[in-house]
């Protein structure tokens, strides 16, 4: 099919070779998971099991609260040891609410855990709310609740859905193994999504380093005409969703929208197969498969692993260390977060555990910017870096706004080829964050003016019943003086409720 | 509020395998034919005007460093003073007395660069600001070029006598005089015609192999453009400055000569001749000193070629190059201000596109 040229983009030795001939490996059940209770954007679940309890595997142990959030599922059968915090699956370390559960063993399903014969006969709603019920969350890593994004429908005129599986962050290959392996099921969850979507169109992005997958998946949708695939050239950030779309349409997504505003919804290979596996078995969400690679890797896996399991039992099961790794990241070297330890466990969001060694990072000491512009040419949504990190670094936060800060999907593109190996993102975000927390300020100022003009208002309101009630009162006594005179009227005795009613 | 390096690290934890030295190296490297012709043309002279001139851009710089109180190897070790000495030695007379080369980067290093905050903080190239600024103050010894003795050859200068001449001012009887740019304009001032001065004068088969009277590493256009379609090839410079540059001289030079033979010359002459070629792929190029957008490369290669054309041809100065290349570096800061590419998702002037079918809206 026709592709349109995207701007800019790097060409990053992929280094998948480490871990793609590798087939998916489920993980023996380790020891004790530790699973938290925010693996995905939105409001965190509030927990829903106490400690000590037994579960089953599949039982909710924690509730999606709000719109936008998901629930948590016990990854197998074991005992709750407790709900407590735990270091987070994020660069800060910090700990965060999490459920300790003990495996027994037994790994086995609850009992109410029932698929669907046929998930087409659903209404659309339906599927969205199955897909809800079982955690399901975007896996390239976004997470985002993916019933939300099924329920897009109701609100823009959808005309296609495109799957994601270009996997452009080096290293990793668990998309990749997911369709070379499992082709079937995820082109069945994908057909479910596009059912769910009301949309004929599907199209299946894969970049060409991966011509097995590519080959494996147009088998396995071969008896659906609307379903093609598009061979990507290799190019970061090929994976982008807006640039992917822009790639197989031609059409950008408008600044600060989605593309559904261009009738494109994008989901992920790894959803596509949560999603088979929420409607056709009824299982919700409480595994993934992980990459584990890198340099530092003695021997680089894709695994399946349930949630909550500890970095260390992934790379024990790994063979270990090869070498001290320079860097320890949590999803791909381009986006990806360093992680604080080997202790924190894995989330709905993890696709990748890299162990770099010091050649691999290549990193060095900053030198100046010498404006030689390759950041410009690399960036794929047309920024200026050097410039909009020359205004953060003086915190002028206003100016790198104004040359489109908010515009920057974080690629890394600009600081791969900076020849000064100037921290170009870093900037950034620390940018984006101070801004954040500018909003926020404002937020709660504007928030709490809110307030106080609301009470200001009450007690005007109050004054002003209170003065009327006098008035009234007044009224009333001249007019009852009046009255000894003359004969009563009826009227007055009606009207007193009525304003009692009114200062209270 | 001023951050050095914002605490929390992000990506890329990997990184493709540059850096400024790399950079650097690899245009010295594309320099490299151009100046050991150069070398073997001008003989030993050259050679010692060359090492006093890299020599006096390295000792500038470290000075400057220690001055400023910057950590000095990290710098040094960037590569950029060596270049800058090394671009500015290629651009003087060969036989030029030491002294004009060691002036010249100091020039160069201190003033152009250093005192604009060092590496990546100046505004005009500074080989160039040197180049003129000795041009403006010592006019003889600037213009006094050698025609061709190569190296080994009769009547070349050796290794001691070529010290003589660098270092003891000897030598002046060789000097032919001009190089064919400043002949030429020479000529026409006096009103001669081209159809008689040409002729015995230039040939644009020796001005690209670059046998001619000229700078010391400015004369074979074909060396000089072999190091440019290498820096290309290794993707240090894009192909919008130099060849927007070198087209529009050559546009600009076409019409004139067909409007007018006998007063203007042609395409060829002026690419082949002077610092055109070098102007165009090393200095125009400079990464700090030009416009860093595409668009606005384009209309800096333009603006580039545009001033060489006039200055050469209506002013008094025969090399417009160098003119023309600081006059565009000043306007550079203007130019990646209201140049800059289209952010993804929004329009020209900062607005986010609108379809006209209403894509995806609401319904
Ligand atoms: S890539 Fe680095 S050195 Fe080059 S212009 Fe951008 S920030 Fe400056
Ligand atoms: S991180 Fe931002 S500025 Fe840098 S290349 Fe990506 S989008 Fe452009």
């Amino acid at each position: 099919m026709k592709l349109f040229k995207i701007r800019g983009g790097v060409h990053p030795d992929d280094r998948k070779h480490l871990a793609a001939g590798q087939s998916i490996e489920i993980l023996p059940m380790p020891a004790l998971l530790h699973i938290p209770l925010q693996q995905h954007i939105g409001a965190p679940a509030s927990p829903a099991v106490r400690r000590g309890q037994h579960v089953a595997k599949g039982d909710r142990l924690a509730n999606g609260q709000g719109v936008i959030s998901a629930p948590v599922h016990a990854p197998t059968s074991g005992r709750v040891m407790g709900v407590g915090s735990y270091p987070a699956h994020h660069a800060s370390g910090l700990s965060v609410p999490t459920i300790t559960l003990k495996p027994d063993g037994e790994d086995r399903w609850g009992d109410s855990i029932q698929g669907v014969a046929d998930p087409f006969a659903l209404d659309p709603d339906e599927i969205a709310a199955r897909v809800a019920a079982a955690g399901v969350v975007g896996l390239g890593g976004a997470t985002f609740p993916a019933a939300v994004k099924l329920n897009l429908r109701k609100k823009y005129r959808l005309h296609t859905l495109v799957i994601n599986g270009a996997e452009c962050e080096p290293y990793l290959t668990c998309d990749d193994r997911l369709m070379r392996e499992r082709a079937e099921a995820v082109i069945d969850g994908i057909r479910i999504m596009a059912h769910a979507l009301g949309v004929e169109r599907v199209v299946i992005g894969i970049e060409n380093n991966k011509p097995e997958a590519q080959a494996s998946m147009v088998v396995a949708a071969s008896a659906y005409p609307s379903i093609r695939l598009a061979r990507l050239p290799t190019r970061y950030p090929m994976g982008s969703e807006k640039h992917l779309v822009q790639t197989l349409t031609g059409r950008e997504t408008p600044a600060r929208g989605l593309t559904a505003d261009i009738g494109v919804v994008v989901h992920n290979p790894a959803t596509a197969f949560a999603v088979h596996e929420a409607l056709r078995f009824g299982y919700p969400l409480v595994s993934r498969v992980v990459t584990i690679s890198g340099g530092a890797i003695a021997q680089p896996r894709n695994l399946q692993a349930p949630l909550g399991t500890r970095i260390q039992d992934l790379i024990d099961y790994c063979g270990g260390f090869r070498e001290e790794p320079a860097r320890l990241i949590s999803g791909g070297p381009m986006m990806g977060q360093p992680l604080p330890s080997t202790r924190v466990p894995t989330v709905k969001g993890s696709n990748g555990v890299l162990a770099l060694t010091a050649a691999e990072t290549n990193q060095r000491d900053p030198m100046p910017c010498i404006r030689c512009g390759s950041c410009v040419q690399a960036c794929p949504c047309g920024l200026v870096p050097l410039e909009m990190a020359a205004h953060a670094r003086t915190g002028d936060l206003e100016g790198a706004v104004k040359l489109g800060l908010m515009d920057c999907i974080g690629c890394g593109s600009c600081s791969y080829v900076c020849p000064g190996h100037i921290p170009l993102v870093q900037f950034f975000n620390y940018a984006k964050g101070e801004m954040a927390a500018r909003g926020r300020v404002k937020q709660k100022q504007a928030e709490t003016k809110r307030l106080a003009e609301q009470r200001t208002a009450r007690i005007e309101e109050i004054k002003r019943a209170k003065r009327e009630a006098m008035d009234r009162r007044r009224r009333e006594a001249a007019a009852k003086k009046q009255a000894e005179a003359d004969p009563p009227a009826p009227a007055t005795i009606t009207e007193q409720p009525v304003a009692a009613g009114t200062e209270a | 509020m001023s951050i050095e390096t914002p605490a929390v690290t992000a990506g890329p934890f990997a990184h493709e395998r540059v850096s400024i030295s790399r950079t650097m190296g690899l245009v010295m490297l594309a320099l490299l034919p151009a100046t050991l012709f150069g070398f073997w043309q001008f003989g030993w002279p050259a050679i010692h005007l060359f090492i006093a001139t890299v020599l006096a851009a390295l000792l500038a710089e470290a000075m400057s460093l220690r001055v400023a109180g910057k950590p000095v190897r990290p710098y040094l070790m960037d590569g950029s003073a060596l270049l800058t000495g090394w671009l500015l030695a290629m651009s003087l007379p060969p036989w030029a007395p030491w002294w004009i080369g060691v002036v010249g980067s100091f020039l160069a290093i201190v003033v152009a660069k250093q005192v604009f905050g060092g590496i990546g903080q100046n505004l005009f190239n500074p080989a160039m600001v040197a180049r003129v600024a000795l041009l403006i103050a010592f006019p003889l010894e600037m213009t006094s070029f050698v025609a061709p003795t190569p190296l080994f050859s009769a009547g070349a200068p050796g290794l001691v006598e070529g010290l003589a001449i660098t270092f003891g001012g000897q030598g002046f009887d060789a000097f032919s005089g001009a190089t064919v740019l400043g002949h030429v304009r020479t000529e026409l001032g006096q009103g001669e015609a081209l159809s008689t001065i040409l002729p015995g004068l230039y040939a644009p088969v020796s001005g690209a192999i670059g046998t001619v009277a000229g700078s010391l590493g400015e004369t074979s256009a074909l060396l000089i453009l072999l190091g440019g379609l290498f820096l290309l090839y290794k993707r240090i410079i894009t192909w919008h400055i130099p060849l927007v540059m070198l087209g529009t001289i050559a546009l600009l030079a076409t019409l004139m000569h067909l409007y007018d033979p006998e007063h203007y010359t042609g395409a060829l002459y002026h690419l082949v001749s002077g610092a055109t070629l070098l102007g165009a792929f090393f200095i125009a190029t400079d990464l700090v000193t030009s416009p860093v957008s595409t668009r606005g490369q384009i209309l800096f290669g333009a603006g580039c070629g545009l001033l060489v054309y006039v200055i050469r041809t209506w002013t008094g100065y025969p090399e417009g190059v160098a003119f023309a290349i600081l006059l565009m570096n000043a306007c550079t800061p203007l130019i990646d201000h209201y140049v800059k590419p289209r952010i993804y998702g929004r329009d020209r002037k900062g607005a986010p596109i609108e379809y006209a079918d209403g894509a995806g809206a609401n319904q």
